[in-house]
């Protein structure tokens, strides 16, 4: 997938810029861009750096238990047919737990865990059944509380307030999660299967 | 004073009392989560200066404008800057490629201008869909996933039309 994206778009580039004369522009671009990738990381060593501090913190002191505990009845809601005590249910609250705190790191070993406990528990065979869909369709949407990455670089570029934004991205957040959970359960209704 | 500058110091403050109270060595924990991520903000790195070299290509040759003013008349009927249309289309396939073209967005545009807050909350809001797909299933012998890529691909066409949408609600 991603060879195809890189190979066309450098070749529409420099067809392109040949064509409008924007050759010497492509050409500093292309000498340029590496450094500005070191800059863009270097800008996010830093919150990366402490987010994942704290949350090895959190993590230890087994705040990310408590709030998983908080959530048990979101998950009960949302996947059916398993028991709250299951190996399945507990992979898939942490799953829960680590994506609202932004652990992606943590968050997909998690889930893939919760994937295949969802198998066992299902056992559908070669169709995914409605349970791993869900929590797919959890982990495409972002639930992250606090957007790091995306305050890191608004600061990083001269934002003066890199969090005015947080109230629009959970809204966003909320509505676009409701959305795919919503349609799940639309197509539960219409498949009639589990 | 803000409530949004409470939330950071406040989140952390709770964090590190509550390891304390629980008997947890802060300091040295926080090193090690803190190593953890630094090495896997070093391991896109060599991703992003691949793609960070297409989308500053792609911009210098006017490709990126003759694209955007190609969408424009539509983007514009559902109120959506067409300087954040390549972040819509990239945000699902591929993380570093969106983060390739937000820097670009927020560096051209400036992060509080009315296309950074937007392609901010997008960034924020949405998750590299196909990849967690590819991710998730891969790690199972379901192969045919049904309805999970529509449903995915339904709610990030929501964030996406949101984004704009709650933007100009709170930033009137």
């Amino acid at each position: 997938m991603m060879k195809w994206i890189m190979g066309g778009l450098i070749s529409v580039s420099v067809i392109v810029g040949i064509i409008t004369g924007n050759i010497s522009e492509v050409s500093n671009a292309a000498i340029d861009s590496g450094t500005k990738a070191a800059q863009l990381s270097l800008a996010l060593l830093g919150t990366m750096g402490l987010w994942g501090g704290l949350m090895r913190i959190a993590e230890k002191s087994g705040l990310t238990n408590v709030i998983s505990k908080l959530f048990r009845p979101v998950a009960k809601f949302l996947f059916k047919g398993i028991s709250p005590d299951s190996e399945a249910f507990r992979a898939i609250s942490m799953n829960i737990t680590a994506n609202l705190l932004g652990l992606g790191n943590a968050a997909t070993p998690l889930g893939i865990d919760a994937m295949k406990k969802l198998e066992k528990a299902d056992n559908p065979g070669e169709t995914a059944s409605r349970n791993m869909i869900m929590l797919a369709v959890l982990n495409t949407a972002s639930i992250q509380i606090l957007p790091t990455t995306v305050a890191a670089l608004r600061l990083a570029y001269g934002s003066q307030t890199p969090l005015d934004i947080l109230p629009a991205v959970l809204l966003t957040s909320l509505c676009s999660v409701c959305v795919g959970i919503t349609l799940v359960f639309v197509f539960d209704k219409k498949g009639g299967r589990t | 004073m803000r409530f949004s500058d409470y939330i950071i110091p406040v989140f952390i403050a709770g964090i590190l009392i509550y390891g304390l109270i629980k008997k947890v060595d802060i300091f040295d924990e926080f090193t090690v989560g803190a190593k953890e991520n630094l090495i896997a903000a070093f391991d896109i790195l060599p991703a992003l200066i691949a793609l960070m070299t297409c989308v500053g290509m792609l911009n210098a040759s006017g490709a990126a404008d003759m694209l955007c003013s190609a969408v424009s008349p539509f983007l514009e009927k559902i109120g959506f800057p067409a300087e954040c249309a390549p972040l819509a289309f990239l945000r699902p396939i591929s993380g570093s490629g969106a983060l390739a073209v937000y820097e670009q967005i927020i560096s051209e545009n400036g992060p509080d201008s009315f296309a950074g807050r937007v392609a901010s909350v997008l960034l924020g809001a949405s998750e590299t869909t196909f990849y967690t797909i590819a991710v998730y299933f891969g790690a199972v012998k379901a192969k045919k996933t049904r309805h999970a890529l529509p449903c995915s691909l339904a709610a990030d066409l929501t964030a996406f039309i949101l984004s704009a949408l709650f933007v100009r609600v709170f930033f009137a």
